[in-house]
């Protein structure tokens, strides 16, 4: 059977279908992700004072990976003129130089950026024992400029048999700067290239100590919104990176040579997707990174 | 745009689309190159502090979290017409048919009603 309209256009519609198909189909992704949206809005506005992070990821990174997001939306985009001007050896290098954006994303994504945050520590301490803290938290100096309380000690774990052995009273944490000198100035605003754990340990009583855990999803409502809304666009990212495997291959050579109009359709609703996953992560990238 | 070359039978339409795509192609790269640079703009903004900004412009003060709301405000705008460039231009939304149109007003419609709603949730007396 012949699938009607894939190349000329509807009469009524004055469009192919599959772009009617595709339009349809992000037009519920923007439900989608503006649910995810709104849950984030409706969290950081729920979030007490402290109680949301600043500057606990790495910025250079994210920049780099928008900018081979934006990179592989105008690849993408040239791969579609490639074939609209009958040029097929340009537009498989755009594909491939594309579908290489997108593997570099996930990859900076799933092997970078994620597992570090796993083997990052925070302590939350009960709200009457952030005196005894002090020392880490600057929170007299805070108060008196107007800035929000810390309320949590973050660093590196360096007794991780605290974490299930109860005989072990207390946690050890080789804390990052922001802890080790509460008091700068500097350590206000969050760090463009993020400083390492210092060697200063601060040794946090269990009894102090509200709650414990990694930088994962489990660790606040910051890193379970980061996570869930970061691993369905990298989700996207996958599928858009697999169709445009399916059209660089040589399987896809034939339908060029049927027709070239149809691949260059297929490209140009692939395309569209693709750049809806940019135009998400632009909005991913201030909210979670920068703000 | 006119027909692509193996469908036009005249050389001239021919030349005269290869031309037509060609112009297209300038302008990608350089929504492009303006994506690439509003990009590193909204990192440096991030660190400006747009409260101490403001109140050294106007002489008014303004507290560090209402230095921050102006941060995040625009952060926003800028990803909003980042936003809009892409859509715009990459996804041919400036000249498209109606039927489209007709779908995407909808989906604003529905998507304003969302986060409306999160705003009511916020002035919700009984959860909040």
């Amino acid at each position: 059977m012949e699938i009607p309209y894939t190349i000329s256009t509807r009469p009524d519609t004055g469009l192919w279908n599959a772009k009617v198909g595709i339009w349809l189909f992000l037009a519920s992704e923007v439900m989608l992700f503006g649910g995810l949206f709104s849950a984030y809005v409706f969290l950081r506005l729920d979030a007490q004072p402290g109680e949301w992070p600043h500057g606990l990821l790495n910025v250079p990174i994210g920049t780099m990976n928008t900018a081979v997001l934006i990179l592989s939306s105008v690849t993408v985009v040239l791969a579609w003129a490639a074939l609209k001007m009958r040029r097929y050896n340009a537009y498989w290098w755009y594909m491939l130089a594309t579908i290489l954006c997108g593997v570099t994303f996930l990859f900076v994504k799933l092997y970078f950026e994620w597992p570090q945050k796993f083997s990052h520590y925070g302590v939350y301490l009960k709200p009457e024992a952030r005196e005894k803290y002090e020392q880490y938290l600057g929170n007299h100096r805070r108060e008196e400029k107007g800035l929000e309380p810390r309320i949590e000690i973050t660093g590196h774990l360096e007794n991780h048999e605290a974490l299930t052995d109860s005989n072990v009273k207390e946690y050890e944490i080789a804390m990052d700067p922001v802890n080790a000198d509460p008091d700068n100035p500097a350590m206000d605003r969050p760090h463009f290239i993020p400083l390492p754990a210092t060697d200063k340990v601060a040794k946090i009583e269990k009894e102090d100590v509200e709650r414990i855990s990694s930088f994962g999803p489990w660790h606040s409502a910051y890193f379970a919104s980061y996570f869930t809304i970061t691993g369905l666009h990298g989700a996207h990212v996958l599928g858009g990176v697999l169709v445009f495997l399916y059209m660089w291959l040589p399987v896809s050579k034939k339908v060029y040579q049927r027709n070239p109009e149809h691949l260059a359709n297929r490209v140009e609703v692939s395309g569209l997707f693709w750049h809806f996953v940019d135009l998400i992560w632009i909005f991913v990238f201030p909210l979670f990174y920068l703000l | 745009m006119n027909n692509p070359p193996d469908i036009a039978q005249d050389p001239a339409e021919h030349e005269e689309y290869a031309h037509g795509v060609q112009q297209h192609v300038s302008r990608y790269l350089m929504v492009g190159g303006l994506l690439l640079f509003f990009t590193l703009l909204t990192v440096a903004l991030s660190y400006v502090d747009f409260g101490g900004f403001f109140s050294w412009l106007f002489h008014i003060h303004i507290s560090p979290q209402g230095g921050r709301k102006l941060n995040i405000a625009v952060a926003i705008a800028v990803a909003a017409f980042k936003a809009s460039l892409v859509a715009l231009i990459f996804m041919h939304l400036a000249a498209e048919k109606r039927l489209i149109y007709r779908v995407l007003i909808f989906t604003g419609f529905f998507v304003l009603g969302l986060f409306w709603l999160t705003y009511l949730a916020w002035y919700d007396p009984i959860t909040r």
